[in-house]
């Protein structure tokens, strides 16, 4: 296999696994955001949840039970946005903002409090990871050119979530466009006025979509801390929240397109890693944080002018109210 | 008021025939928000298959009672009957299932949505779409057939003309199941020619049963469709009617609370010289649509130029370019002599130093600043003379003196200079702004939508002055989207649709189904 295939093939293998958190965030935000509810607080449920993950695994010994309290945890966390800004019809960003902040604080004295390693949680042993998964016939795939490779180094050999997110994309698209529940979804972000008078919850259907948000951050954190990693670390999330929710804006908050851009923002840190250090024809060394940035230059310009305009969800960001 | 009090429930509701079934009964019905009264001690009956009328002015409580009745408020106390049942109507979704429809003022409808779409919603029929729009689609094109609403299921509703959007809110309503259906001013954004439409499908629902209620202001439209007409006032039933026992005078006195002169007297003028000449004017909107087209006309001193059409057939781009808010850029303007070429330094400063005054179609975006005090909403935009300022400060007390005469002149009430803009009514904050404008000696007045949420009290006050305005020799341009007023204010009228002028004709060989046609697009004159 010559050099620069191997490259492409690793490039696109961390790609996959970098975009994995992203892709459920994302879904998280189309769920919430297509009902009329901003959630800026991706972010700091994927951080809890991720918390939660490690600390009910190692205590447990059982990743499954780690996955369901991070659901959980999320579904927690969702809940407060939805009592702060539904129930209470209170500013949606400052709630999520106020997620965030909590979350970031609360898992870091929580872990000190627990565990007493400056704020992360011990390191788990494989059998309580969520391992890579091998495909069958590997070895006879590989001796198929190209196509072979990219079966084994970039298809198979990952954990069950990877899988799952790719689920996730389909299942998100099937549910928005393809169910009653969808339609009302979307009808309720678009315009809720005309969801109550048809007789149906403003709020029982919003809360409904931020809960599969919820849950679907939880898959995100834990797969940050127990399938990817092996255990919690501080401020772990790193931004991602804030990355999956440009990759929605930018796939126009459709789940598929959104599936690229997240897919795109995930190569393009998968690059940023691999340029670290490396001197460039003509550039030289481009510095680490410019790799890091790219993800929201790229969403501002092009937003800005080349994609066309995204529009949003008609409602989005205004509490219902049904007196004026 | 006493004779009428004794109208109520006496002389016609209870002299129906007792074979009669009442659809709806609501009895001492009260609603407060706050410290505001909307609803007091409201009784209200409406017989079976009929279509009754509720009329009163904006503020009357007309929208509130149909809210409470359709579940979206709750009734601080009072009794709901429907077919002799009490009934606890506690959300839209009990009411729907009581046979209760409504299409509200503002469409229910989600604009990205289609048709189909929209009028399946909270109907669907099953889990998933695909077998749940097949079994809808089939199910609403019956109801479509059976009353003549004619509807493009696949139109997307943002896409569809707003005649169309009332004919699914309705099917929506059916789709339902609706027994009672409720029209919340369903005419105001109609041509003549769409209204005509609208009874007609009202009728044929009558005619299957269906009972009606219209909620409207339009006395001209009570009197053409209804069977019976409750009139509201301040939160109350003042009068109850048999429609074909009452007249629009009777009507429009029990809204107003006195007697209202409904027509007005047009002094008669020699018009003069053109003070404001449009030659050829052309625009694009920011989304590159082309909203004026060749645009023409004249304006003479002490003259009204109506112009008639849909809101959204360029009128407002008009005013905005002719008033200085938007660049002129294709065409030629002049004003008293002077002339404006495109991308010329054209502005609302210098057109109020050319003596061009703008009364703006929408008077919270553009005619106040709603938490400003009176005093200084009413030099907004004029607060640059020296009447009012010292050099670099405001000179309160001269804007003071200037603003008790205004608000005692005008007829502004609360009679107030420092009681914040957003307190008073629509009518009495239009009459601020109209105040304002007249009395920087306009040579030329835009109007827009004069009365547009406002009572009928205001509206004989707004058109007084405007006559007392052109009697000075001031020329006015008028846009409105109500006919009545648009003929019975101007000297002239002009229609536009689509962006282009489709028709000019004298205001006296004017009739409504001609203009209607016009504005419709059917028919150039």
């Amino acid at each position: 296999m010559p050099e620069s295939f191997q490259l492409i093939i690793s490039l696109l293998d961390s790609t996959i696994r970098i975009a994995t958190p992203l892709i459920f965030c994302a879904m998280a935000g189309i769920f919430s955001e297509r009902s009329g509810i901003i959630d800026i607080g991706l972010e700091g449920k994927m951080l809890l949840s991720a918390f939660v993950a490690a600390t009910a695994t190692f205590l447990t010994g059982s990743p499954i039970l780690g996955l369901f309290a991070a659901i959980l945890a999320s579904c927690g966390a969702s809940f407060i946005h939805g009592f702060a800004c539904i129930t209470n019809r209170g500013d949606q960003v400052i709630s999520g903002l106020a997620i965030n902040i909590l979350a970031s604080g609360l898992t870091i004295t929580l872990g000190i409090a627990l565990f007493s390693r400056g704020g992360q949680t011990p390191p788990l042993a494989s059998e309580q990871r969520f391992m890579p998964i091998e495909f069958p016939f590997l070895d006879e795939m590989s001796y198929v050119p190209v196509l072979g490779d990219l079966f084994v180094e970039v298809i198979s050999g990952h954990n069950i979530l990877v899988y799952l997110s790719v689920l996730a994309v389909f299942f998100t698209y099937y549910v928005i466009f393809k169910t009653r529940f969808g339609l009302r979804l979307r009808a309720v972000g678009e315009k809720p006025e005309a969801v109550d008078t048809a007789g149906i919850s403003v709020i029982k259907l919003r809360y409904q979509s931020i809960l599969i948000a919820g849950m679907l951050c939880g898959l995100a954190g834990a797969y940050l801390s127990i399938a990817h990693g092996a255990g919690f670390g501080r401020e772990m999330s790193a931004g991602k929240g804030y990355i999956a929710l440009a990759a929605m804006i930018f796939g126009k908050w459709n789940p598929i397109p959104t599936l690229f851009a997240c897919l795109l923002f995930g190569f393009l840190e998968a690059l940023g890693v691999r340029l670290e250090g490396v001197e460039l024809m003509w550039i030289g060394e481009v510095p680490v944080q410019v790799m890091q940035a790219l993800p929201y230059v790229l969403t501002v310009v092009l937003l800005a002018g080349f994609i066309g305009k995204a529009r949003a969800p008609g409602a989005i960001g205004v509490p219902y109210s049904k007196e004026g | 008021m006493k004779n009428i009090e004794n109208k109520e429930g006496s002389e016609t509701i209870e002299s129906l025939p007792s074979s009669t079934k009442l659809a709806i009964e609501l009895k001492n019905i009260t609603k407060r928000f706050g410290h505001v009264v909307a609803n007091s001690d409201v009784n209200l009956k409406v017989s079976t298959g009929t279509i009754h009328g509720i009329v009163g002015e904006n503020g009357a409580g007309k929208s509130t009672l149909m809210n409470i009745l359709f579940g979206l408020y709750k009734p601080d106390s009072g009794m709901i009957f429907l077919n002799g049942q009490a009934v606890d109507v506690n959300s839209p979704e009990k009411s729907i299932a009581l046979g209760i429809g409504m299409v509200h003022q503002h469409f229910m409808l989600v604009p990205t949505f289609t048709v189909l779409e929209n009028a399946m919603l909270g109907n669907e029929g099953s889990m998933f779409l695909q077998s749940g729009e097949e079994f809808a689609l089939d199910r609403l094109r019956g109801l479509s057939e059976n009353y003549g609403l004619d509807v493009d299921f696949e139109a997307i509703i943002s896409e569809t003309p707003v005649g169309m959007q009332q004919r699914v809110e309705i099917l929506k309503a059916l789709n339902r199941g609706a027994k009672i259906l409720i029209l919340d001013e369903p005419t105001g954004v109609l041509t003549p020619q769409e209204t005509i439409g609208l009874f007609d499908i009202l009728r044929s629902l009558r005619e299957q049963g269906v009972t009606i209620v219209l909620i409207t202001h339009k006395l001209k439209e009570i009197m053409s469709i209804t069977d019976t007409v409750s009139v509201m006032r301040g939160g109350k039933v003042v009068a109850n009617f048999s429609t074909e026992k009452t007249s629009p005078e009777e009507l429009a006195e029990n809204m107003v609370g006195r007697k209202v002169l409904l027509s007005i007297k047009k002094p008669t003028l020699k018009v003069g010289n053109p003070v404001l000449e449009v030659k050829n004017v052309s625009h694009e909107s920011k989304d590159g649509v082309n909203v004026l087209k060749d645009i023409s006309f004249d304006l003479r001193q002490g003259e009204i130029l109506g112009i008639a059409g849909v809101a959204g057939n360029g009128q407002s781009e008009l005013l905005d370019i002719l008033s200085g808010i938007e660049t002129l850029q294709r065409g030629q303007i002049t004003v008293n002599d002077k002339t404006i070429l495109p991308y010329q330094d054209w502005n609302s400063k210098k057109a109020r130093e050319f003596g061009v005054a703008h009364v703006p179609e929408d008077r919270h975006k553009r005619g106040l600043v709603l938490p400003f005090y009176n005093y200084e909403n009413s030099i907004l935009g004029y607060h640059r003379n020296e009447e009012y300022s010292s050099g670099f400060l405001m000179d309160k007390r001269k804007i003071f003196n200037f603003v008790d005469d205004l608000v005692e002149n005008f007829d502004v009430r609360p009679r107030s200079s420092s009681i914040s803009s957003s307190k008073l009514s629509g009518g009495n904050q239009q009459k601020l702004v109209l105040a304002r404008e007249i009395e920087s000696n306009p040579k030329i007045l835009l109007v827009g939508q004069p009365t547009r949420g406002v009572d009928i009290g205001a509206i004989e006050r707004i058109y007084e002055d405007l006559m007392k305005l052109k009697s000075k020799g001031t020329a006015i341009l008028l846009v409105s989207v109500e006919l009545d007023e648009i003929m019975s204010l101007s000297d002239r009228i002009i229609v536009m649709n689509q962006g282009s002028i489709v028709g000019e004709t004298n205001s006296s060989d004017a009739t409504e189904l001609d203009l209607g046609k016009m504005m419709s697009g059917l028919e150039k004159v």
